[in-house]
């Protein structure tokens, strides 16, 4: 059974997901692309900073650190 | 017979070793580090080959191109290199990937063999791969790139010389054969138009097919070219059928959006085609180290101690060469003084060279430690982390996470951070950077700090007191940027996207460079610019001559009886000619805008010199106050010498004065140039001398309060 769809701030240290979508312009998507944060990819939560601000996510070996505005934007699927 | 000239453009994403390959192959020493965006600005190494087959030589010419994630230019320092690669004349790409992150490296490989130009591929950190257990067939990714791939380490210089011989071979080869692949559908579209563009015999100085793809990917540059060609009317309504078409087919608006899929599908085959992983030790080391730098918790507080103890080393370690360089110094100082008779040439080079110079190689050691640990902190990787900890609470001050790696280069030196700031990509989080980087202390001021704190504080409270002074500047620079941020370079927030490198071992090479580096200019310094100033302000300091006021002394001091009477007027002839003097004359001039800080004409001085550099502040201090005290003839240190002539509120006036205001004029002179304006330079002083006074004068007023 697949999980349901979230955004990358829901999960916690260790969950790691699928991306399903990326809600972003094309200016950060492009960025996001190029980091190799892409659809069907998936990836690992590694880290939080205090409140939440910033997460550190591993896609593919290559770890990305990403503001919570930005995490927002990335849809989900929890694995 | 003159060399064959070959220009090559070397290109890769950030942190991928682009400059460390260069130095590997040509001794140079480009500035290297572990983050994405050391190199800003592309710079260029020659080096020879001879080719051993065709006996041939050649002089290759390597550009080193700042680090681009893809050619999109989000930031600055990639649009260097996205106009670089478009506009200049260039004979092939040498395109570096970092073996360990082949996947996301091959994105901007894509987009690279689409530009048609000759290319070979470095697949460099190849000894790392194979530490981690990654295996890559780079035979087999040469095939699918229709471009060589050479395994290549920066390191341990493995395939440096294949890399050279394939570089000759691909310049000597008539066209590229590099290919990308797309998905049928939009392969049908290239043919589509690569045919009409051969029924019209289009003349195009580059091939139909990257023709073709550039105007699919709605290439600005291209259409703007081709718009007011004939060929245009009839060419537009196929483009526009094409494109129709690959929307249909992948139920997309965004052409750009297509590609980057295309360039993923691309990238993602061509890496499962070549990899082979084993085991992923190394990985988890940096996963065990990062599990406490960034814990949630422990983070901060963590970095706070590293930097503490930065500073406490800075002043401990520092010290103990101190005493020997100053020993040094003034026994070469007194023996000038013998030699030379005690005339005006003893003086020139004993109390204007040697007291200016000697009073800043004073702190070389302290320097070199300071640029030791900054080092660390960029070649470990740790700088990226620290960027991470500290977005959440910078952005709160309105500035972006990533102003932390020009901000803690600011420490080192204000004129590279400056340039660092181009890694930002909105202007107005660049403008609040450039603003506040003052703010965070340059090394060239650690020598006012220590001769300060040192005199006033005692040697074991310096370095407490030299991280207080740094954590102060660091807040007053977080807290200008919230009010410039507020009413002055308002503007959309910026995307915090950042790659966290992985942790590296720095070589004894490397750092052994930096260090060396450092001190060597340093020196440089001391013996050119700072020697220039000494002299200056010592001949400003001893002319004019003024033999009427000399004589009276020396007729009153003949006409006393009592030796302390005579010594009393000794120094009061010595003060009052020094106040006459041009430096005493300028001093006396500027004195009501420093009283109120405590601050006599000779500390005025200081302070106005120091705007040329604030190493100036320190030798100056040596030349003034080293002449006051030849009557004296007590050798003793300028240290004790300021503890003797200054009071406390006034020494704890001047460090906050220094702290704040300009750094320097090479500073300055990069500040217009990366802010792109003199007006900014303009506000930058005012802001900057303001504050300094201001603050100055609260410390000044309150440290009489508490003593």
């Amino acid at each position: 059974m697949k999980g349901d769809s979230m955004v990358l701030t829901e999960l916690r240290k260790g969950d790691r997901a699928v991306i399903r979508r990326i809600h972003a312009d094309a200016e950060l998507r492009n960025r996001l692309h190029s980091f190799g944060i892409i659809p069907g990819e998936s990836l690992e939560v590694k880290g939080c900073s205090l409140a939440r601000q910033t997460m550190e996510i591993d896609v593919d070996g290559t770890l990305i650190a990403l503001r919570k505005e930005e995490a927002e934007k990335i849809e989900v699927e929890k694995l | 017979m003159r060399p064959e000239r070959i220009r090559v453009a070397l290109v890769g994403q950030p942190n991928v070793g682009k400059s460390s390959l260069i130095n590997a192959i040509s001794h140079a020493k480009l500035h290297v580090g572990n983050f994405a965006g050391v190199t800003v600005e592309k710079s260029e190494v020659k080096t020879r080959y001879c080719d051993p087959e065709g006996c041939g030589e050649y002089e290759i010419t390597i550009v080193d191109l700042p680090g681009a994630y893809s050619l999109n230019d989000y930031t600055q320092e990639e649009r260097v290199t996205r106009e670089f690669l478009l506009d200049e004349e260039y004979d092939l790409i040498v395109n570096v990937v970092d073996a360990t992150h082949l996947q996301r490296n091959l994105l901007l490989t894509a987009e690279l063999l689409e530009l048609g130009k000759k290319m070979v591929v470095a697949l460099n950190m190849m000894d790392e791969a194979r530490k981690e257990g990654i295996e890559i067939d780079a035979k087999q990714l040469g095939v699918i790139l229709g471009v060589p791939v050479v395994p290549v380490s920066a390191r341990t210089k493995e395939g440096i010389d294949e890399l050279m011989q394939r570089i000759v071979e691909v310049y000597k080869k008539p066209e590229t054969e590099s290919k990308i692949v797309y998905s049928d559908f939009i392969e049908e579209e290239i043919e589509r138009l690569e045919q009409f563009f051969r029924e019209r015999h289009y003349r195009s100085e580059i091939p139909y097919r990257h023709l073709a793809i550039r105007l699919l990917k709605e290439d600005t540059r291209i259409y703007k070219r081709m718009h007011d060609e004939p060929i245009w009317i009839e060419l537009l309504p196929i483009l526009r059928e094409a494109l129709d078409h690959i929307y249909l087919h992948t139920g997309k608006k965004d052409i750009r959006e297509i590609f980057a899929d295309e360039h993923f599908a691309f990238a993602k085959g061509a890496k499962m085609e070549v990899i082979s992983t084993r085991s992923m030790r190394a990985k988890n080391l940096t996963q065990k180290i990062d599990n406490l730098l960034i814990n949630k918790y422990l983070g901060i507080p963590i970095f706070l101690v590293l930097m503490w103890g930065l500073f406490q080393l800075t002043f401990t370690l520092g010290a103990v060469p101190m005493d020997w360089i100053d020993a040094g110094f003034t026994w070469l100082a007194d023996r000038v003084r013998e030699g030379l008779g005690g005339g005006e040439l003893a003086s020139v080079v004993a109390d204007g060279m040697l007291g200016g110079v000697g009073a800043v190689v004073l702190f070389l050691p302290n320097i070199v430690i300071l640029f030791l640990g900054i080092a660390l902190l960029e070649t470990t990787g740790y700088m990226a982390r620290v960027a991470f900890l500290l977005d959440g609470f910078f952005h709160k001050f309105g500035l972006h996470g990533k102003s932390f790696i020009p901000l803690v280069t600011g420490f080192g030196c204000t004129v590279p951070a400056y340039m660092a700031a181009r890694t930002l990509k909105s202007r107005s989080d660049r403008l609040i950077t450039l603003f506040i980087l003052g703010f965070f202390s340059c090394s060239a001021r650690i020598p006012v700090y220590v001769l300060f704190a040192g005199a006033f504080f005692g040697a074991d409270k310096a370095g407490n007191i030299l991280f207080l002074i740094y954590l102060t500047g660091a807040l007053l620079g977080l807290i200008a940027a919230k009010i410039l941020r507020t009413f002055f370079f308002k503007g959309e927030d910026d995307p915090f996207v950042m790659e966290m490198p992985k942790y590296r071992l720095p070589s004894l090479k490397l750092i052994y460079h930096v260090v060396w580096g450092q001190a060597a200019d340093y020196l440089k310094k001391a013996g050119t610019f700072i020697l220039a100033a000494s002299v200056l302000i010592w001949f400003a300091s001893n002319y004019p001559k003024q033999p009427e006021l000399e004589r009276s002394y020396q007729q009153q001091i003949q006409r006393v009886q009592k030796e302390g009477e005579k010594q009393r007027l000794e120094a009061e002839l010595q003060t009052r000619l020094m106040e006459g003097s041009y430096l005493g004359q300028v001093g006396k001039l500027t004195e009501p805008f420093f009283a109120p800080l405590g601050m006599d004409w000779r500390l005025s001085v200081a302070l106005e010199a120091g705007l040329a550099a604030k190493e100036v502040i320190v030798s100056t201090l040596g030349v003034l106050y080293s002449m006051g005290d030849q009557v004296t003839e007590e050798s003793s240190s300028l240290q004790e010498r300021l503890r003797q002539h200054i009071t406390l509120p006034t020494a704890i006036a001047f460090i906050v004065f220094v702290m704040i205001y300009l750094p320097c004029m090479a500073s300055m002179a990069v500040f217009v140039r990366e802010a792109g304006s003199w007006r900014y330079l303009g506000w930058l002083f005012l802001m900057t001398t303001g504050t300094a006074w201001l603050l100055s004068f609260a410390a000044y007023n309150l440290t009489r309060l508490l003593t």
